[in-house]
């Protein structure tokens, strides 16, 4: 009896490793399928006819015309930055900010209470943030600027800033949080006011983790697609400023890929500005997570 | 030697931190000029008795203090700068803590933050500091690099320079020695022994032999009170008033 449960423990012990092995492995055989496949389907016409100085330099997208096809990306590339990086400005003052008040600021209650709720923000489906993109956001900005449309650059930034600012303040917070306390009460202990704490010590020491913290963030204002196809107004445009409405890279692949046929120029090409985000978000999250490792190893 | 004019004047002082009482009416005064040694087994409170005195117990969530401290003769619960307070107390903490800057922003930290702003005047400061902790001849051709680079013990003596740089009347050294080597343990005891004529100093120490060696009186505390508090040869000699701390400076317990 004994022996027999020794050798069924021993047999589902390896069987539990293989699983979990498996579990691992999968992970990196989805990233490096997805990425097989969105670049076997772009990489017919990226390596043959394809016009990378029209692609990046043109804003002429017609990629429907009977007589005169243009795949110039440079205005969603615009549009693509221009959102993101308003996106990042709002979201990243206030995300650390937040951070900083949730770990140094408040209570034990208090704390449970905000970090649920900004979590709760990470959960709304962003149809649902581009609803109100559409509905709420854009009357407002109507009023406010006295604006013939509020589907607009200043839209989707403000979105987008919601969106992401969850991870942001998470992670900064897991930054703040893991700077030693000893820190906090030799600066204290210097006649160091809270201000003076934060700024000269705390911000110093988590700066990588609040680094990555803002990377992640662009990862995720580069990649959103639903909320902004919703509230950008999904005009072709260079904007001048934030009243302009633009597209974006993720919410033209959105919009069009239904409509092009398979395997046609229009479809290869798709792929190709799936495959620039990909390569995007990549170089993003590898800055970040190399960054992280920076504190990590130290 | 006598030693009447008071520093520091702790009154039925007890701190609880939620449920837990650590220290429970504790009465002492520390004269200045003097090193007072308060020694005693972990967990008996003296780090709290540190905190309470520069009121960083304030940031410890729960703490709640009650009874008088009086510092310099003003009530510290009622001072209304705490800040000022803080900077006329230097705390070195148990395990070295270099900020993360340089060297030299390390020790000017406190002088910034008390509104100095004259490079001249600065260096002048983190000069003399760091050539009182023992650390100037070490380090001075490397200011400009992290703190955090430099080896634990010369890390301790640059949290002393540190704690010396807003010029405190008051030097606490929390068991300042267990995360360091015994030869750099006596170059930083011959630095407090220079520095005793100019203020006052509080020495916890785990190590009885250490309070020894530095302090003019001792405070034993066990368990959150005040066992004795005597001169050094007294609490060494073999009749102290009580006979836990003869077993304890004698190694029978702790």
């Amino acid at each position: 009896m004994h022996k027999q449960r020794r050798r069924w423990e021993v047999i589902a012990e390896a069987a539990m490793e293989v699983l979990i092995r498996l579990c691992g492995v999968s992970a990196i055989l989805f990233i490096l399928s997805i990425f097989f496949f969105v670049f076997r389907e772009g990489a017919g016409f990226l390596f043959g006819g394809f016009d990378p100085r029209e692609f990046f330099g043109s804003i002429e997208w017609y990629p429907t015309s009977k007589t005169n096809v243009r795949y110039g990306a440079l205005a969603l590339i615009a549009g693509t930055a221009s959102v993101s990086l308003l996106a990042m400005s709002i979201a990243v003052p206030f995300g650390i900010g937040a951070a900083i008040f949730i770990s140094e600021f408040c209570g034990g209650r208090l704390r449970e209470i905000l970090k649920i709720i900004i979590e709760l923000l990470a959960a709304i489906p962003s149809v649902v943030w581009g609803f109100i993109g559409l509905t709420v956001m854009n009357p407002i900005i109507m009023r406010l600027f006295d604006a013939p449309i509020g589907l607009n650059v200043l839209n989707g930034g403000i979105i987008v800033a919601l969106m992401s600012s969850p991870i942001i303040v998470s992670i900064s917070e897991d930054a703040l949080k893991a700077v030693p306390d000893t820190y906090r009460e030799a600066a204290l202990a210097l006649g160091a006011t809270k201000w003076q704490l934060i700024y000269r010590v705390l911000l110093p020491a988590a700066k990588n983790g609040l680094l990555a913290a803002g990377l992640l963030g662009v990862g995720r204002a580069v990649g959103e697609t639903m909320a902004v196809l919703m509230a950008t107004g999904h005009s072709i445009n260079i904007p001048h400023s934030v009243m302009d409405s633009v597209r974006t890279l993720t919410a033209t692949i959105a919009a069009e890929l239904g409509e092009a046929p398979v395997h046609s120029e229009h479809y290869q090409v798709l792929f190709i500005i799936g495959i620039l985000l990909f390569s995007i978000t990549f170089v993003i999250n590898l800055t970040a997570d190399l960054v992280v490792r920076g504190i990590r190893g130290r | 030697m006598v030693k009447t004019d008071v520093m520091i004047e702790i009154k039925d002082l007890h701190v609880r931190y939620g449920r837990r009482e650590v220290l429970r009416g504790v009465t002492l005064d520390v004269y200045r000029n003097e090193v007072l040694g308060i020694i005693g087994p972990s967990q008996s409170g003296k780090t709290t008795l540190l905190k309470v005195i520069n009121r960083t117990i304030d940031s410890v969530p729960g703490a709640v203090v009650s009874g008088t401290v009086k510092v310099d003769g003003e009530d510290i619960r009622q001072i209304k700068d705490v800040y000022a307070l803080r900077r006329k107390i230097g705390m070195v903490a148990p395990l070295p803590v270099g900020l993360p800057m340089t060297i030299f922003d390390n020790v000017a930290f406190a002088p910034r933050m008390a509104g100095i702003r004259d490079r001249r005047q600065l260096e002048k400061r983190v000069e003399s500091c760091l050539r009182q902790a023992a650390l100037w001849d070490e380090v001075k051709d490397r200011l400009d690099t992290l703190g955090t680079k430099l080896s634990g013990g010369q890390q301790q003596r640059l949290t002393i320079a540190r704690a010396l740089s807003h010029d405190p009347e008051i030097l606490c050294l929390d068991e300042f020695s267990i995360a360091i080597d015994p030869v750099t343990t006596m170059r930083i005891e011959d630095v407090l022994k220079e520095l005793r004529s100019r203020m006052t100093i509080i020495l916890v120490t785990n190590l009885v032999q250490q309070a020894r060696r530095l302090a003019d009186r001792i405070a034993f505390l066990f368990n959150g009170q005040l066992e004795e508090i005597g001169s050094t040869e007294v609490i060494f000699s073999d009749s102290p008033r009580s006979r836990k701390t003869y077993e304890y400076v004698n190694g029978v317990f702790g």
